[in-house]
């Protein structure tokens, strides 16, 4: 026998009061554990999703558009090649990749096109679709630390990952898949842009982006046939995420403040806004149980306490110390709060695995951390809501049995 | 072994102060066996609270085995009751959820015995005194001479110096009266534990050999050894 033992005999003795104050809490802690594990898989969708849209920070004219960038509208500004360079020998942590662009809209026989000059490894490195297509893979470009292929590649170097390669050749192009169908090409092909004459390199796979409507040519091509020298439509970044957190945009702004800069994020906007709601709805629901919890354990306690008054009186007569008598309640608190946290664990993590693809179109599996932080939510709301039941319990005088005779 | 000095005890009532012990002072002897007696009121348990430790003295002093308990905190006088005491109450005083073995092994927890002393030594105090067939049950399993019995078993568990009756055989019928006190006699004798009972009934005060009645919070006689 010891005071442990004790607890445990007495809860077990009255199962249905157990039941019923851990009700409370095992759906308070159900709800939060649901909604952060379905959070936290959602927060891995929308990575996966900005790793395949590629750069994630576009640097634009001041007085440009989003629509212009897509829309490769021809009267749409530009901004100068050298910011490329500003940024490139500037100090600024977190730019994994820039990719420089021109974009204008062109006409081959009486099919409209988009013309894009890029300079090559750049682009295709900031593009993971077209990695499997076999073009570019000696180029890594990642936010993830270097694993083993990357080093053979030389790659943990973060000046060679800044540097910027031209390799695609002033007279070759790149063809998207929607413009290879419309005008039926093939690799080492000739085309006519312009006046110019370009060799197909490669034709590119489905992306099922704008690109697949764009061919691809020399910056130093595009810029001679529209006749713009040395400027640029856009500067597709790749920033890593941890870096935008911490900043990037704001520094990239003081760095080139006349021109526009903004992240890509139109794509996962809505799941952005849906993780949001349900953290902010997390919080709340950590608030609400934080007080139903203690109130429930605290009512449970205080009646418990009432309830044994005439036990607690025997064991301070055969000589229990007021503090084990606060020891007594506290542990039974701590109990029903490890119980409370793994069911409460369980249930939310049930929950998030059906609701998960209902609400949030992602799969769900269990996260164990999670049994760590239910526990301990858990734990502190029973022994916050035992305090006062539990130091009124140790006033309890040894002789009260003998007086309610 | 047990003295007292002018021992009073007030009470602050909403028809003013009642005086539930006055002045009140006695020695008692180690191997005593002591009856308390008097009207309801008269403040025999208000003394046995005082000398068990349970409750503290409005003014006065009392002492065990020459140590001073009048100014002990509650922690010192609830180590004092846990080392030294053992308890029987009229209503048997059991903790409803713990089986008659667990109630018995508690006072030897709360003296932080090894668990396995604490079910050798229960068990064979249940033995001794005719429950070792009863260990398992609860207290509402037994009829209320086993639990009395129980009681007795608790209070002797660990060794105690003296043990402090409250009405113990009140619950009881005549027969099992009889065993009880017969019981407790017996230890008190064999074992040399001194004994002190607070009752109403003439037969029960007569197994005292120190007999002490009090009338108004004031000791009326002493009949015995420390007359």
């Amino acid at each position: 026998m010891n005071l442990l033992k004790l607890v445990w005999i007495e809860l077990w003795n009255k199962k249905s009061q157990l039941v019923s104050s851990l009700t409370a809490i095992v759906i308070g802690i159900g709800v939060i554990v649901g909604i952060r594990t379905i959070n936290v898989f959602s927060e891995k969708a929308i990575a996966v999703k900005l790793d395949n849209l590629g750069a994630n920070i576009l640097v634009l004219p001041q007085a440009a558009s989003i629509d212009d960038y897509y829309t490769s509208d021809i009267d749409a500004p530009t901004i100068p090649m050298e910011y490329v360079e500003k940024i490139l020998t500037s100090d600024i942590k977190g730019v994994d990749n820039l990719s420089p662009k021109l974009t204008r809209r062109i006409t081959i026989g009486n099919k409209k096109f988009v013309l894009t000059g890029i300079q090559p490894k750049n682009e295709i490195a900031s593009k993971p679709l077209w990695q499997t297509t076999g073009f570019g893979k000696e180029l890594q470009v990642s936010c993830a630390p270097a694993n083993t292929e990357n080093k053979s590649h030389g790659l943990e170097d973060e000046k060679l990952k800044r540097k910027v390669i031209d390799s695609l050749k002033y007279e070759e192009c790149l063809i998207g898949a929607q413009v290879t169908k419309d005008l039926n090409l093939k690799e080492k092909e000739k085309l006519k842009i312009q006046d110019k004459e370009f060799t197909v390199a490669k034709l590119l796979e489905e992306t099922g982006t704008v690109d697949d409507d764009r061919i691809f040519v020399n910056l130093k091509a595009a810029q001679d046939i529209f006749g713009i020298e040395n400027q640029i439509s856009a500067i597709e970044i790749m920033g890593c995420c941890n870096a935008i957190s911490d900043g990037l945009l704001s520094k990239l702004r003081n760095l080139l403040p006349d021109t526009r800069i903004t992240t890509i994020n139109q794509i996962v906007s809505t799941q952005i806004e849906t993780n949001k709601m349900m953290n902010k709805t997390s919080i709340i629901f950590l608030i609400i149980i934080l007080f139903v919890g203690s109130i429930s354990i605290g009512n449970y306690m205080w009646a418990n306490v009432n309830e044994r008054r005439k036990e607690i009186g025997i064991l301070r007569m055969i000589g229990t110390f007021k503090s084990e008598i606060y020891k007594i309640l506290l542990i039974k608190a701590s109990i029903l709060g490890l119980i409370g946290g793994i069911l409460g664990y369980c249930l939310g993590t049930i929950a998030a695995y059906y609701m998960g693809p209902v609400f949030a179109q992602i799969q769900v599996s269990p996260i164990p951390l999670f049994v760590l932080w239910a526990v301990l939510i858990s734990v502190s709301i029973s022994i916050l809501g035992s305090l006062l039941p539990a130091y009124f319990a140790a006033k309890i005088e040894p002789f009260s049995n003998m007086q309610e005779e | 072994m047990i003295k007292t000095q002018n021992l009073s005890k007030k009470y602050n009532h909403k028809d003013g102060v009642v005086h539930a012990l006055k002045n009140i002072s006695l020695s008692i002897e180690k191997g005593s066996f002591v009856t308390i007696t008097g009207a309801s009121g008269s403040g025999k348990t208000t003394l046995l609270l005082i000398l068990a430790g349970l409750i503290r003295a409005t003014s006065g002093s009392f002492s065990f085995l020459e140590k001073d308990l009048t100014h002990l905190t509650d922690s010192e006088l609830a180590y004092f009751r846990r080392k030294n005491v053992g308890f029987i109450m009229q209503s048997f005083a059991l903790i409803p959820y713990l089986t008659a073995i667990q109630n018995v092994m508690m006072p030897l927890a709360l003296n932080k015995v090894n668990p396995t002393k604490q079910l050798a030594t229960a068990t064979e105090v249940l033995e001794n005194i005719g429950l070792g067939k009863r260990i398992n049950h609860l207290p509402k399993e037994l009829s209320a001479g086993q639990q009395q019995r129980v009681a007795i078993a608790r209070a002797l568990v660990n060794n105690p110096s003296i043990i402090f009756a409250d009405e113990p055989t009140g619950n009881l019928d005549p027969g099992l009266s009889v065993e009880i006190l017969d019981y407790l006699k017996d230890i008190n004798v064999k074992k040399n534990i001194t004994v002190i009972m607070v009752t109403h009934s003439p037969v029960a005060a007569e197994y005292g050999n120190v007999k002490i009645h009090l009338c108004d919070g004031q000791i009326n006689s002493i009949i015995g050894k420390n007359e």
